[in-house]
């Protein structure tokens, strides 16, 4: 049993940091701000869902696997808000799109 | 186990390098708030990493205190962004 729960947190260990490379990575290769926080909130937000699932497979307590899906909970709610105001800035602002962008609905209609 | 920790840890490492190198590129405030956003992330990951690998309560609680304040960081300074302009 603990043989197999540790395969699968080393599994779900491997797999969180690959997505975090992968995010890092696209922060350099995608070419506008509305694209990149793309790049740094979904794949980011998954790889926190794997390594605090193996997290909570180590964890010898109820405390432990609490706080951590605590955590959890925490993450998935605040990183959808934390993005959505930063590209709300970057809007407001007018940070150019990349070349690849085509439309863009919010125009002149960001109001407060 | 220790193996995949040093394998796991080295990719975190050089993800945190890369946000930084972003942050440190030239763009707009937007865009380096997104790399230092990453950048917290990334510390996460490694914490949740530790807890798995050692068992360390310490690194539950950091993970949780780092977490919100790192989503308090990001708001802060999205809406200083957003009055102040570039």
């Amino acid at each position: 049993m603990d043989t197999v729960l540790d395969v699968l947190s080393c599994a779900l260990l491997l797999t969180g940091a690959t997505l975090t490379l992968v995010a890092a990575w696209g922060l350099h290769r995608l070419s506008d701000v509305y694209s990149r926080i793309h790049a740094a909130t979904k794949p980011v937000t998954l790889g926190m869902l794997c390594s605090v699932t193996a997290a909570v497979l180590q964890a010898d307590d109820a405390a432990d696997v609490t706080k951590l899906l605590l955590a959890l909970v925490l993450l998935f709610t605040t990183a959808p808000v934390a993005a959505s105001m930063l590209s709300r800035a970057a809007h407001a602002n007018r940070v150019p799109m990349g070349p690849d962008a085509t439309l863009d609905e919010l125009g002149d209609h960001l109001g407060d | 186990m220790t193996a995949v920790a040093w394998i796991a840890g080295v990719m975190l490492v050089a993800a945190v390098l890369l946000a930084v190198l972003r942050a440190l590129r030239p763009g707009s405030l937007a865009d380096r708030a997104v790399a230092l956003d990453l950048a917290v992330v990334v510390a996460l990951n490694g914490l949740a990493l530790r807890a798995a690998t050692t068992g360390d309560d310490a690194a539950v609680d950091l993970l949780l205190v780092f977490g919100l304040v790192g989503f308090i960081t990001v708001v802060t300074v999205a809406r200083f962004i957003e009055r102040r302009g570039n």
